[in-house]
């Protein structure tokens, strides 16, 4: 076996783990820490896979930042054992009905895609660089990403809207 | 599933790293920073001491010069306290955690211009995203030690520390869209006499004036765009939010919540933290220095027949080279530490209303014209 195919299997094992303890933990803290570190595994994928902004990018705003917003939330909420109550059969029961689903939707996605096999010969090393991505985003897929940052813009407004002291509001 | 194996993802412009140089790079940086909190902690010291017109640590060793170790030597000894209603794993792990996400940024950054850890093509964006991962470790710390003032202070820390990544972030990218790299040895190589492009008076063409060769303070960031020296005042403050240093140091306000997340830690554990924030003060200073004063290079330029610049800098692959690249960067590096160390002593802790003011209403704003400025000046620069 290559090294670079024992850092894959290493990896894919503390990935799934992590994965796993996500649905296990009984402390919502932990499944949160868990899936922190499921992204982190994921990231090291996108290495492997010579994506190094893509991993970047992972990291900063799914571990780091969405991530840490969740676990500000659970932290304020304060969660106990008792609220454990709240998870009836009917949830568990629409949890597994919709993550089969899911499921059977990636398996047949996956069995109809054919992955196009590399070329080793013409393979360029730099794909998936940021230069190349920024190259692709600005030529090929200009107008998808242009929507995308008016998305962005209309999601920034909302919150400046929200944030906004109104007339007789106290200072802070 | 494909596997690609990775290469290494450089431009043929600059230096094919050998990879003993990659695992040099490595402890040299573990020693530095570890090894920076002794020298740190004793600098600090004295400094507040003689801000406030003080002796500072006298009594162990000659000036209180061990006074440090007997400090060691004390936490070493101390018990590793564990709270009963902690919650013991998250407790325990925290202390590395948030060590490792600020050691783990030392990884891209260039001390000679041989030295890297590696060169990768997203270098400070990886630093960025590694960096901003140590408030999981603070969150973890803070609600792991089951004690209000530790959650209380871990809020005020993560909510501190993601606000000033904006403007941190806009000073970067700043850097970056001159530089046109992510790369931090590719943006020392540009600012100094071994660089492969030419530089230009103030990094306007229209000028005429080519000082490459002239090399010194003249091909630093700063001076290639004038404007760069307000983003790296900005950086600065930016920073010192960041590293949790006074006067961003609420999440530790004595005062109100004893001492903020690290209240319950003891021993070794507590020594951890405080080798975190140091490594994290070291870092920053590095970043600065290597963004935005000219990395490796020396600040003397050639005049003429007086050729400081090539005197005080060897060319790269040489030893004499590399010693004087890192005595320029660690000197630069110090520099800022030591201004950082001036501030805390000088200005009083901001309020939490002031401290988002400051990052919202002042520094965001100024950050994204100067984003502007540096685009527009990068146009004057090809």
């Amino acid at each position: 076996m290559k090294p670079i195919e024992i850092v894959f299997y290493v990896l894919t094992g503390i990935t799934l783990l992590s994965a796993i303890t996500v649905v296990t933990a009984r402390n919502p803290i932990h499944s949160v820490l868990a899936l922190i570190a499921t992204f982190f595994c994921l990231s090291g994928h996108y290495i492997l896979m010579n994506a190094q902004f893509l991993a970047a990018v992972n990291i900063i705003v799914y571990a780091g930042a969405i991530m840490v917003l969740f676990l500000f939330t659970i932290m304020f909420l304060n969660l106990r054992r008792e609220d454990e109550e709240s998870k009836t059969n009917l949830t568990k029961m629409a949890a597994v009905v919709v993550g089969g689903i899911l499921m059977v939707t990636m398996l047949l996605v996956f069995r109809a895609v054919q992955l196009p096999a590399v070329n080793e010969g013409n393979f360029d090393a730099r794909t998936g660089l940021v230069e190349q991505l920024g190259i692709m985003l600005y030529s090929d897929y200009l107008l998808p990403f242009e929507l995308a940052s008016v998305l962005l813009l209309v999601a920034m407004v909302g919150a400046v809207m929200l944030g906004k002291r109104e007339a007789g509001d106290r200072h802070f | 599933m494909i596997i690609v194996e990775t290469r290494p993802a450089l431009s043929l412009r600059i230096y094919i790293h050998l990879p003993f140089t990659i695992l040099l790079a490595l402890p040299i940086f573990l020693a530095l920073s570890s090894g920076f909190v002794v020298v740190g902690v004793y600098l600090e010291r004295k400094i507040s001491a003689f801000i406030q017109d003080r002796l500072g640590p006298m009594e162990v060793g000659k000036w209180g010069l061990l006074q440090l170790f007997a400090d060691l030597l004390k936490l070493l000894q101390k018990e590793d306290i564990v709270p009963a209603a902690a919650d013991r794993k998250l407790f325990l792990l925290a202390p590395s955690v948030i060590f490792a996400s600020v050691f783990a940024g030392f990884a891209v950054m260039p001390l000679t211009p041989d030295l890297q850890g590696s060169a990768t093509a997203v270098g400070v964006f990886y630093l960025m995203a590694i960096v901003s991962f140590d408030v999981v470790g603070i969150l973890m710390a803070g609600w792991g030690s089951n004690n209000k003032y530790s959650l209380l202070g871990a809020m005020r820390s993560v909510a501190q520390i993601v606000s000033y990544e904006i403007p941190l972030g806009l000073t970067i990218l700043c850097v970056v869209m001159i530089c046109q790299s992510l790369n931090l040895q590719e943006i020392s190589f540009q600012q100094g006499i071994y660089t492969y492009e030419p530089n230009y008076l103030f990094g306007i063409r229209a000028l005429g004036i080519d000082v490459t060769d002239w090399g010194g303070i003249f091909s630093w960031n700063i001076l290639r765009n004038p404007f760069l020296l307000i983003a790296y005042v900005i950086f600065f403050i930016a920073t010192l939010a960041e590293a949790n240093r006074a006067p961003f140091d609420l999440p530790e306000g004595e005062s109100e919540i004893v001492a903020g997340f690290n209240t319950e830690y003891s021993g070794m554990r507590f020594a951890l933290l405080f080798l975190s924030e140091y490594a994290m003060m070291l870092l920053v200073a590095f970043l600065g220095a290597i963004l935005f004063l000219g990395s490796w290079n020396t600040p003397l330029p050639n005049i003429g027949p007086v050729r400081l610049a090539d005197w005080t800098s060897g060319s790269p692959g040489t030893v004499w080279g590399n010693l004087t690249g890192a005595f320029w960067l660690l000197t630069k590096a110090l520099a800022a530490i030591m201004v950082q160390m001036w501030v805390r002593w000088t200005l009083p802790r901001l309020r939490v209303d002031q401290l988002m003011f400051l990052c919202w209403k002042v520094l965001t704003p100024i950050g994204i014209v100067l984003l502007l400025i540096s685009g527009v000046w990068r146009l004057l620069m090809i």
